[in-house]
């Protein structure tokens, strides 16, 4: 197999034996950019130069037997709304055009120092708004499966590039399903940790109490290793953890564990290919030993409505900053005024602007409480109502999403119904929980298991996904499409 | 409940401008929009919900030591302003806003 589609710890280990350069690797993984991104749209910017350099020096540290890290020579690629120093940083916006953040993000810091190659920066849904991955200045992003539908979003760029062998290692941010939603859809590991575990310093913020950092691979291992580079308490995010533990004191073992099974969140019915995914799913997760349990988290349906009226409201204020004066695009005006309306009309794409539109009505004098407040009392209960399932069960698996990819266009001109495609991931965003989508093998399109831990579990929730992935094998990459020969 | 007038006023208060038939159309979406959030009300009105629980367990994430850091050399943030000298951002002026 070619190694941009084998998994990293592999990789680690080629390369560690000598098997493998770094730069045979980049290289095999720029063969693959350019033989698929015009069709696929997944990155916005290639730094061939920049990844060069890094790979050759990674194979120097090697060949001189210098100190390594963990992900050395392990090309990866950053979704385009987390700063890499001297990259254009777009967050596929208009607003933004010309922008170069002068330092990287922690997390992208983060992963140089673990010897990580930076190939170039993943298309997203405009701001990260979006579950499609259709909302993007620069195009819509098409499911390497099948081009014809979308890949999800809003880390759309980052999970097709993993699928189609751009890189094996990319980062999304996740407000609420972005990294998992598309990882179920292309077919690959996505994971959120939990809230505040990795550092969102250098991340364009769209709803900060929601927003986090995470890894996209091949496998469970993948995701696990970018995630121990990646986790740490950063003194520039006010709301990064203290650290903890790596481990629990005693490895948890999936034999025995009750594992807790939501079967859907709302009144929107599983498609029958879903339905069907996930009983394999879970019969494999009995066939490793755990006991399931029917839960429900009561309020889960309401989840939705409670997340777009906070994330909206969180996102008006946040992009209040996007206003022509300190960076990116600036408008026309004789004064400020015209000059700050000028730029926000022409710089924010239609679904970013419904969403501020929405999140300041939703913060208005005399709807506030009505609106923000609500949701907020709400976010409330479904904490409570995971506090309550994780007394009797020590993780929750439910489906990713009621279905597999749409085709494009499908939900552009219905805002409720493309929102209602997150109604199964949002829930743990609002309570701050971490959660992975590990691909279940199908016959057609890629559909992911959706693993939720209780705060701070985030290893039991990799450790759950890992059993399934070794019980059931790896899900294939996109078959017979160039990438996989 | 939220017509054209609703949606040119908030546009005002995000500072976003509207054609005329955007603001129609926007409408139309808001109200379908805050119509399914109309659920929330169902949500408290329920009765055999227990009252909401302390948050979730979570370390109180620290505050740092307030001391100066190190901050970005005043030239590298200022390179990226769309207008600037070498000290400031520019701006058209303010005082001409006024009526």
């Amino acid at each position: 197999m070619r190694p941009a589609l084998r998994p990293v710890p592999e990789l680690a280990r080629d390369l560690d034996a000598g098997e493998l350069s770094a730069v045979e690797l980049l290289d095999d993984c720029l063969a693959n950019v350019a033989q698929r991104n015009d069709e696929l749209n997944a990155m916005i910017h290639v730094d061939d130069s920049g990844a060069r350099e890094a790979a050759e020096a990674s194979d120097r540290r090697r060949a001189r037997k210098e100190p390594l890290g963990p992900l050395d020579g392990i090309p990866v690629i950053i979704k385009d709304n987390i700063a890499v120093r001297a990259l254009p940083l777009t967050c596929a916006s208009c607003i933004l055009g010309g922008y170069i953040p002068p330092r990287d993000a922690t997390a992208t810091a983060r992963l140089r120092a673990a010897g990580a190659v930076i190939l170039g920066k993943a298309n997203l849904d405009e701001f990260a708004m979006g579950s499609s991955n259709e909302h993007s200045a620069f195009g819509p992003v098409r499911n390497p499966h099948d081009p014809e539908r979308v890949p999800g979003g809003s880390s759309g760029g980052s999970c097709v590039a993993v699928a189609a062998g751009f890189a094996p290692l990319a980062l999304g941010s996740d407000t609420g399903g972005s990294i998992r939603l598309p990882a179920s859809w292309c077919g690959v590991v996505g994971f959120k940790p939990t809230y505040g575990r990795v550092s969102r310093s250098g991340l364009v913020a769209f709803g900060s109490s929601l927003d986090q950092i995470g890894p996209v691979a091949r496998t469970v291992e993948g995701v696990a290793l970018a995630f121990a580079a990646l986790r740490g308490h950063d003194p520039a995010d006010a709301t990064s953890l203290p650290d903890g533990p790596d481990e629990p004191p005693e490895r948890e073992k999936v034999r025995g564990m009750r594992i807790g099974v939501m079967r859907g969140a709302g009144d929107t019915a599983l498609a029958d290919d879903v339905a069907a995914a996930t009983d394999t799913a879970l019969r494999a997760l009995e066939e490793v030993g755990a006991v399931l349990v029917d839960v429900e988290l009561p309020h889960a349906r309401y989840a939705v409505a409670a997340y777009y009226v906070i994330a909206s409201a969180e996102a008006s204020s946040n992009l209040a900053r996007f206003d022509g004066v300190r960076y990116g695009y600036r408008g026309r005006g004789a004064t400020l005024e015209e000059l700050y309306v000028s730029t926000r009309t022409r710089g924010f794409g239609p679904e970013v602007r419904r969403r501020i539109l929405l999140g300041t009505f939703a913060l208005c004098a005399g709807y506030a409480d009505e609106y923000y407040g609500r949701a907020t009392r709400l976010r409330e209960r479904i904490r409570g109502d995971y506090t309550r399932a994780f007394e009797t069960v020590d993780a929750i698996v439910s489906p990713v999403a009621a279905t597999s990819a749409f085709r494009l266009g499908e939900r552009m001109d219905d805002p409720l119904s493309m929102y209602l495609t997150d109604a199964l991931t949002i829930p743990a965003s609002l309570a701050g929980l971490p959660a992975v989508s590990v691909p279940i093998p199908t016959s057609r399109l890629p559909i992911g298991l959706h693993v939720q831990g209780p705060f701070d579990c985030d290893a039991r929730v990799l450790r759950v996904a890992a059993a399934v992935e070794r019980e059931l094998g790896l899900a294939a990459p996109p078959g017979g499409n160039g990438a996989a020969t | 409940m939220v017509g054209p007038e609703d949606v040119r006023r908030i546009a005002r208060l995000a500072k976003l401008a509207l054609e005329p038939s955007e603001a129609a159309e926007l409408s139309k979406q808001l109200a379908g929009i805050l119509a399914y959030v109309e659920l929330l009300k169902e949500a408290e009105q329920e009765e055999d919900v227990p009252a909401p629980l302390a948050p979730l367990p979570s370390a109180a994430p620290p505050l740092r030591p307030d001391e100066p850091g190190e901050v970005l050399p005043r030239r590298d943030v200022l390179s990226q302003a769309p207008g600037a000298d070498d000290e400031t951002f520019r701006v058209p002026s303010v005082l001409e806003e006024s009526p």
